[in-house]
């Protein structure tokens, strides 16, 4: 979908603004919305890339303004919600009720030593997007290529900013989930992942460029189609 | 586009609310909460990747395996998990230097960074990083990459995890592992500063 999320070029959004000494969590309640990704990834609310279209779908005004974790609040209701596991009017109930009472308990409840566990072992193990696929590369390295411009509606990782550009092929990762389909709850149909080399002249023009700069972005398989073979150029350049 | 912003206080009710019903239905416990939290406060952060840095100046062949796969080369060192399954390290050199960014969401490469600081996650990096890099690192971080090097910006939009290898700074020959670990600074592996300089 097109939204204010992708950010890539957006002009008067002001200055970068970097605090010197800055905690991990910067509010007590961040701490409880962090580990709400894996647990509830375990849970079965989403994968990743459904969770990100979760954040994808908060109004644009509150995107742009509200703190970063407040994103994975709306992406955990939003999935609970669909999938019959939260009962919003319960939630806004208690809402109120520890609006009204900040020191209220949580609810008695006893240690999860199954649970403890997943956070030791998945911490560093990790949840690995390759996958394997009888899917053949159609795309080399040193490939020029050029980015579909089509704009689903629903989730991709094809940011507005490449769509319609050409870039060169540089690195070739294998096949792993395509966000298109997983994203969108279709299935996680992996194909091939590149790395393209686009210069600064080609995404802003020669006018508007930082000059000797290059930006590089992944794409998957389908978001691309052959401009110029890598075999053709090493013919070009002999010649 | 007519929510509104709520209030730091507004948001700790929200989270307390949801946290509640997760508890109650066995998804989340306040023990493996505080846990993952200490994790990411207390564990896993920048110095792992300073450990890996100091490692790649030290030892040419461990360099190379890093730079050939990051994720196998960072498991010699115990270093590997979520967000950094898939990792590379991009190498700075005479001609090149690197910036990270996540223009579509926060993409980061938490075991060897930790969790990433809130400015690389806000809209004014993101939006900005992959036009005006040079301004970025100038206005922002007081840093300045030389004219004739070139700046690459990768955006990681896949599940591909790319992070900085800086260049190992001048008067350091001879130096320990440990001491170079020290110069490492979170910022020079996204690639927005330097590395300290050493102390002469």
């Amino acid at each position: 979908m097109n939204g204010v999320f992708d950010l890539a070029g957006t002009d008067g959004v002001g200055p970068v603004i970097v605090p010197e000494e800055e905690p991990v969590f910067r509010a007590e309640w961040e701490k409880a919305v962090f580990p709400m990704f894996a647990m509830c990834f375990r849970a079965g609310f989403f994968g990743v890339d459904q969770f990100r279209h979760g954040i994808e779908l908060i109004d644009p005004a509150v995107y742009l303004k509200s703190p970063y974790y407040e994103h994975w609040v709306h992406t955990v209701e939003h999935f609970g919600e669909k999938l019959g596991k939260l009962d919003m009017a319960e939630l806004d109930r208690r809402t109120e009720h520890y609006l009204a009472n900040p020191d209220a308990p949580l609810p008695e409840h006893a240690d999860d030593p199954e649970l403890l566990a997943f956070v030791e072992a998945v911490v560093p193990s990790g949840a690995p997007a390759r996958r394997p696929s009888d899917k053949v590369a159609r795309f080399k390295v040193g490939d020029i290529v050029r980015v579909d411009r089509s704009a689903p509606r629903g989730h991709t990782r094809r940011a507005r900013y490449v769509r319609g550009a050409i870039g060169e092929v540089v690195l070739h990762h294998g096949p792993m989930i395509y966000p298109d389909t997983a994203g969108n709850g279709l299935g996680e149909n992996p194909e091939h992942v590149y790395t393209l080399r686009f210069t600064n002249e080609e995404l802003w023009g020669a006018e508007h460029a930082e000059p000797n700069g290059s930006v590089y972005v992944d794409v998957w398989d389908p978001y691309i189609e052959l401009v110029t073979p890598v075999s053709a150029n090493a013919e070009g350049a002999v010649a | 586009m007519s929510a509104k912003i709520r209030t730091q206080e507004e948001i700790a009710a929200r989270v307390k609310a949801l946290e509640s019903m997760l508890i109650e239905q066995g998804i989340m416990t306040t023990q493996a909460i505080d846990r993952m939290v200490e994790i990411y406060e207390h564990e896993v952060g920048p110095q792992l990747g300073a450990k890996v840095v100091a490692k790649a100046w030290s030892d040419p062949q461990f360099k190379a395996r890093l730079v050939e796969d990051a994720s196998e080369a960072c498991k010699e060192l115990g270093i590997s998990g979520l967000q950094g399954e898939d990792m590379v390290v991009v190498e700075n050199t005479d001609t090149v230097h690197n910036i990270i960014v996540c223009t579509l969401c926060s993409c980061y490469p938490w075991p060897v960074l930790g969790l990433p600081p809130n400015w690389y996650k806000d809209p004014q990096y993101r939006a900005a990083i992959t036009r005006e890099p040079r301004k970025v690192l100038g206005d922002s971080f007081d840093f300045t990459v030389p004219e004739d090097v070139e700046v690459r910006v990768w955006d990681s939009s896949s599940e591909m995890r790319y992070w900085v290898l800086p260049q190992r700074p001048a008067g350091t020959q001879g130096w320990s592992e440990e001491q170079l670990a020290d110069l490492v600074t979170r910022d020079s592996m996204i690639g927005v500063g330097p590395v300290a300089a050493a102390a002469s």
